[in-house]
């Protein structure tokens, strides 16, 4: 031991005692000072530029006719979502079953419902009756038991509803197969060789554990249903963002009503969101739920993320 | 006497290859049959066309006399519908190489599932019963452990456990032990062989063949879809008939 020579004299402090600084990033300061500066620009912008008028904003945030529109804007958004979870559901067992009428009826669905844009949707939905002027129950060959012209039953919510919810039906169809389908088919057969039927493996077994993997991307898809409801403007049905747009071609205040507008958009999704963690928090199995952790969760989320249809510019 | 189960010329195809090649074979209650051989003999599809998991080409299976998955009515012969099948499915108690226990419940939910949804038991009396058969596989103390929390070991004695929950008159077990570590297999034999003890009548395919000898009443060895040869373990393990029977037990003794 003692023909070994120590390198370190005795004035250096003892490597043990004391914490290593960490290594400097130049290029972290540098950028994180960029991008504060443009942050600072922004909100100076926000505060000083008097287009906003912040004071309009403030008296139109809560009048009736935003409520109003905001009142429609959640019941298309929640009507829309249970169609199309109702619709899809029964696409998926379709293109499940062994049945090949069943399987090409739910792929041309899935096929044209994805492949048409929501707005195209909309319109065409609303200008059925140029295509099929009425509308009538009737035995085949036979009597016409009830009827009416298709342009009283194609109100603009309907046609909404329509466009929103069949839109919906197609992705929600490929996110419920893809989740019955993950189940290893292993858990089938385990069911299968207790002596349980195929109703009671689905419900039991199948089912709990597809939702674990379907009920995320059914929130996400409930939060994009909430913008996609602003298209329904185009059909002069007064949602938040047409309730918006009637008041400014009143006042021509555009710019502080679209703010309006936005802002609620941005509450909404936020809740919904929240909602959404808290959900998928309770079905893993994980620590017991605290705000905080969904909250930290939030930031690393697809919420800032893009959405299915929402093109990268 | 009847034997407990009986197959007859049974036959499958996957497309045009041949798995099983007129299979016949027969368990009388209160045996444990080892089924051994090469992969890709067809072991495993035998075990699995017995409580018809796969559905066999041809030929039939009988259980106490029933056969498995058909029906005459009259002169006519009718396939079971999965829920009719479901009825005899409950006397074959099933456990496999990949344990497959259900993932969303504890070791004890799993166990009395089956018994409260199939056999409409009261919870009270299911989770008594449950109690007692963690007990025997000597897991008394995981009752409340999720299956990703147990070892590969316990989890195939909760499969076990689970199987038996439902009093099955036949057991199957398919390689039961060839996705556990080294040191795990002797736990989930230890309570095979108990069961063999008990006398449950037990068909088991597996490559132990420490476990064939000791345990099995009736070794069978198949090879390319048929069998070779079958007798007492002792006698076919150390005096077998057949070339094929002699290299693979050279190959894996």
């Amino acid at each position: 031991m003692a023909d070994i020579p120590i390198k370190s004299p005795a004035r250096q402090p003892d490597i043990h005692s004391i914490k290593p600084v960490d290594v400097f990033h130049p290029s972290w300061w540098i950028g994180g000072a960029l991008v504060l500066g443009l942050a600072v620009l922004f909100i100076r912008l926000l505060v000083t530029n008097e287009n906003l008028q912040w004071s309009v904003v403030w008296q139109y945030l809560f009048s009736p006719e935003i409520l109003a529109g905001l009142g429609r804007t959640l019941m298309l958004t929640f009507l829309s979502m249970i169609l199309g979870l109702i619709i899809g559901t029964v696409i998926a067992v379709m293109r499940l079953s062994r049945n090949p009428v069943f399987q090409a009826t739910s792929w041309a669905w899935i096929w044209f419902f994805r492949g048409v844009p929501p707005l195209v949707q909309l319109v065409f939905w609303y200008n059925l009756g140029l295509l099929i002027p009425e509308v009538s129950i009737a035995i085949p060959f036979g009597p016409t038991l009830w009827s009416a012209s298709t342009n009283s039953l194609i109100t603009p919510l309907s046609a909404a509803l329509l466009g929103l919810a069949f839109t919906e039906s197609a992705y929600a169809a490929e996110m419920i197969r893809a989740g019955i389908q993950a189940i290893n088919l292993g858990q089938t057969e385990a069911a299968a060789t207790l002596g349980m039927t195929q109703a009671q493996t689905l419900r039991r077994i199948v089912l709990p554990q597809a939702l674990r993997i379907i009920v995320p991307p059914i929130g996400n898809d409930t939060i994009s249903m909430l913008k996609f409801t602003s298209l329904v403007s185009v059909l002069a049905l007064p949602d938040l963002l047409y309730s918006a747009q009637m008041i400014y071609s009143r006042t021509y205040q555009t710019i502080p009503l679209l703010i309006v507008a936005t802002i609620w958009y941005l509450v909404l999704s936020t809740i919904l969101t929240l909602a959404e963690h808290y959900i998928e928090h309770r079905l893993k199995d994980g620590p017991p739920l605290e705000l905080q952790l969904i909250l930290k969760s939030l930031f690393k989320s697809k919420f800032w993320g893009l959405r299915r249809g929402e093109a990268m510019l | 006497m009847m034997p407990l189960l009986n197959v007859e010329r049974l036959s499958k195809d996957f497309g045009t290859h041949q798995v099983l090649k007129s299979i016949d074979l027969t368990v009388a209650a209160g045996d444990v049959t080892c089924i051994v051989g090469p992969s890709g003999s067809g072991k495993s599809t035998l075990l699995r066309c017995l409580n018809y998991l796969e559905v066999p080409t041809s030929g039939a299976v009988y259980l106490e006399g029933e056969p498995v998955g058909l029906r005459f009515k009259g002169d006519k012969l009718y396939r079971m519908s999965f829920n009719e099948l479901s009825v005899q499915r409950q006397k074959m108690g099933m456990v496999f190489q990949g344990f497959h226990l259900f993932p969303h419940k504890t070791a004890l939910e799993n166990i009395i599932e089956a018994p409260m949804i199939v056999k409409r038991k009261g919870r009270a009396q299911a989770t008594e019963e449950a109690h007692a058969l963690l007990d025997k596989v000597g897991l008394a103390d995981r009752a409340d452990y999720y299956p990703r929390q147990l070892s590969g070991g316990q989890q195939q004695r909760v499969a076990i456990a689970r199987s038996l929950a439902m009093q099955p008159t036949l057991m199957l077990f398919d390689e039961p032990t060839s996705a556990l570590d080294p040191e795990l297999v002797g736990e989930v034999l230890a309570v095979m062989r108990q069961l063999a003890e008990e006398g449950m009548t037990m068909v088991v395919v597996t490559h132990e063949m420490s476990f064939a000898r000791d345990v099995a009443d009736h070794l069978v060895f198949m090879d390319g879809g048929i069998i070779v040869e079958a007798g007492h373990p002792k006698d076919v393990l150390s005096n077998p008939q057949h070339s094929r029977t002699r290299s693979f037990l050279a190959r894996v003794l």
